[in-house]
């Protein structure tokens, strides 16, 4: 009995390092699947993965209307402190009020591009983008407002 | 058609030509000694292109391509940069020990070149012991490395000696175990004879299932001999920063670098030899057409190729396996290895003996 468990052993043993032998050596004769990207060359047909992120944006559409509500849900999870939500009301033609963004301020200097603010907004507004190359020469540049002026909420969204 | 015997056998007539048979023996020392220096710069340069290389391509990474094409100046660049750094020898270090150590692990790799058949004919000392002279040569260098740990006066440093003490002792005796297997089917411990039993075909094929668990088993235990990962318990960058040449610098700690990588040559050339038929022709049987094509390829090319083929295995090795802790690394020499590599050698005698093998 014992001999027949130490020589399944050694038989699984062997097979386990044969198959992550198969894997890089699988590797080692497809060239083709390289992922290196030779950065400051290839800048203009840089290939980034679908889901790389660079930095937060807010998504607007050609009527220069956006999907945030102001609820502050991204400013909450953001673990940071990245996200500040200035909200203003917005008066109806019945006259009632109602709560509106007014300035979404975004510290790029903050962001460690967890992605939970775009998890947790409910109505899709905001998104990663896959713009990374982010160096200015003063901080305050990277201090950004995400919500393009005069833009305003679309319709139908709540 | 080109070939070492004939570059060396004009050599030596044209010396004996020209001076008298003491000179002719010291010009054709210091011959031998600049060849060996070169192939030892030339290995420490290519090897490690070529492991990072194949350790990127396995990584799907692309490796070093900046400093010439394909990146193949590297690694010049790189030794000119440590030749330029400053050899600091610790405050608190035994002095003479701490810089005695580097040269030698490198005169034990030296050493080591003298019985290898690098083709027909081309070979600095064909000594009729060669096969216990590699072995026994080969555990010199972990009295370099103990030198190393103890003088650093580190203890990160000790550690990896004294596990890189551990593991050589171990693991030496499986790869013993092994070639002497090779030993039995031969009858012979010259390495020349050794290569000449293969005329007809490789070990590894005419041995037939023992003679593979003998290669692989000379494999894995090299692999631990020369203190390489997935076995790097000496070096062990994640518990012991680097293990027992922490405290070196500048061309100290590249002596020690050059050395693993021509350890790996030597001990990858020994298994070749033994295993692999050295710079005998691949031959089948009686294929006639097949074999003289296959004779037209010089044999030193197939000596190195041979060679480069189980530093590439070695190198897979590395770049796959994950890392043995000290006690895993410990099990598998005495509960497997050694086992399985006794009952092998026995196999193989009663093999030898009624002349199972073709």
């Amino acid at each position: 009995m014992f001999i027949k468990e130490y020589i399944s052993d050694v038989y699984k043993a062997v097979k386990s390092l044969l198959t992550g032998m198969k894997t890089t050596g699988g590797y080692f004769i497809r060239p083709g699947e390289i992922i290196t990207q030779q950065y400051p060359e290839n800048r203009d047909q840089l290939n980034l993965p679908e889901r790389f992120r660079g930095e937060v944006v807010m998504l607007h559409d050609e009527n220069n209307e956006h999907a945030c509500t102001g609820c502050t849900a991204c400013e909450l999870a953001c673990p940071n402190a990245t996200i500040k939500i200035i909200t203003k009301f917005d008066v109806s033609p019945e006259g009632k009020k109602k709560k509106a963004l007014d300035t979404f301020v975004y510290h790029l200097e903050l962001c460690t591009m967890c992605n939970l603010c775009v998890e947790a907004c409910p109505t899709g507004a905001i998104t990663m983008a896959q713009n990374f190359e982010h160096s200015v020469f003063d901080r305050s540049k990277l201090t950004k407002k995400l919500n393009q002026p005069g833009s305003k909420i679309r319709e139908g969204v709540e | 058609m080109f070939s070492l015997e004939g570059l060396t056998n004009s050599l030596q007539q044209w010396l004996n030509a020209h001076l008298n048979p003491t000179w002719v023996l010291v010009v054709e020392s210091l011959i031998v000694i600049l060849l060996a220096i070169a192939l030892f710069a030339v290995l420490g340069l290519v090897l490690v292109l070529m492991e990072r290389k194949v350790a990127a391509h396995m990584q799907i990474r692309l490796g070093p391509n900046r400093v010439g094409p394909q990146g193949i100046f590297q690694t010049s660049a790189d030794t000119l940069k440590l030749i330029m750094k400053e050899g600091l020898t610790p405050d608190g270090s035994d002095k003479f020990l701490f810089n005695l150590a580097p040269f030698i692990v490198m005169i034990v790799a030296m050493l080591l070149l003298a019985p290898i058949p690098f083709a027909r004919n081309f070979q600095i000392w064909d000594i009729n012991i060669g096969v216990l002279f590699v072995s026994a040569v080969s555990s010199i260098s972990v009295i370099g490395v103990l030198m190393a740990g103890w003088s650093s006066n580190n203890k990160y440093s000790l550690l990896g000696a004294m596990r890189s003490g551990a593991q050589i002792v171990s693991y030496e005796l499986s790869a013993g175990l092994s070639i002497i297997s090779i030993v039995v089917l031969t009858g012979s411990l010259r390495l020349s004879e050794i290569v000449a039993s293969q005329q007809d075909g490789w070990w590894l094929f005419k041995g037939h299932i023992p003679a593979i668990i003998a290669f692989v088993i000379f494999i894995i235990a090299v692999t631990a001999e020369t203190n390489r990962a997935p076995f790097d318990m000496a070096e062990a960058e994640s518990e012991l920063t680097a293990g027992f040449h922490t405290e070196y610098s500048g061309m100290k700690f590249a002596l020690f670098f050059l050395a693993e990588y021509i350890n790996i040559f030597i001990v990858c050339s020994v298994g070749a030899t033994l295993f692999l038929g050295g710079w005998m022709p691949l031959h089948i049987g009686n294929w006639e057409g097949f074999n003289h094509i296959m004779d037209y390829i010089p044999s030193s090319i197939w000596f190195f190729g041979k060679v480069f083929f189980l530093i590439f295995l070695i190198m897979w090795f590395r770049w796959t396996f994950p890392r043995l802790r000290i006690d895993q690394l410990l099990n598998l020499e005495w509960k497997y290895l050694l086992p399985i590599s006794m009952l092998n050698l026995l196999l193989i005698t009663l093999m030898a003996i009624m002349g199972w093998h073709f």
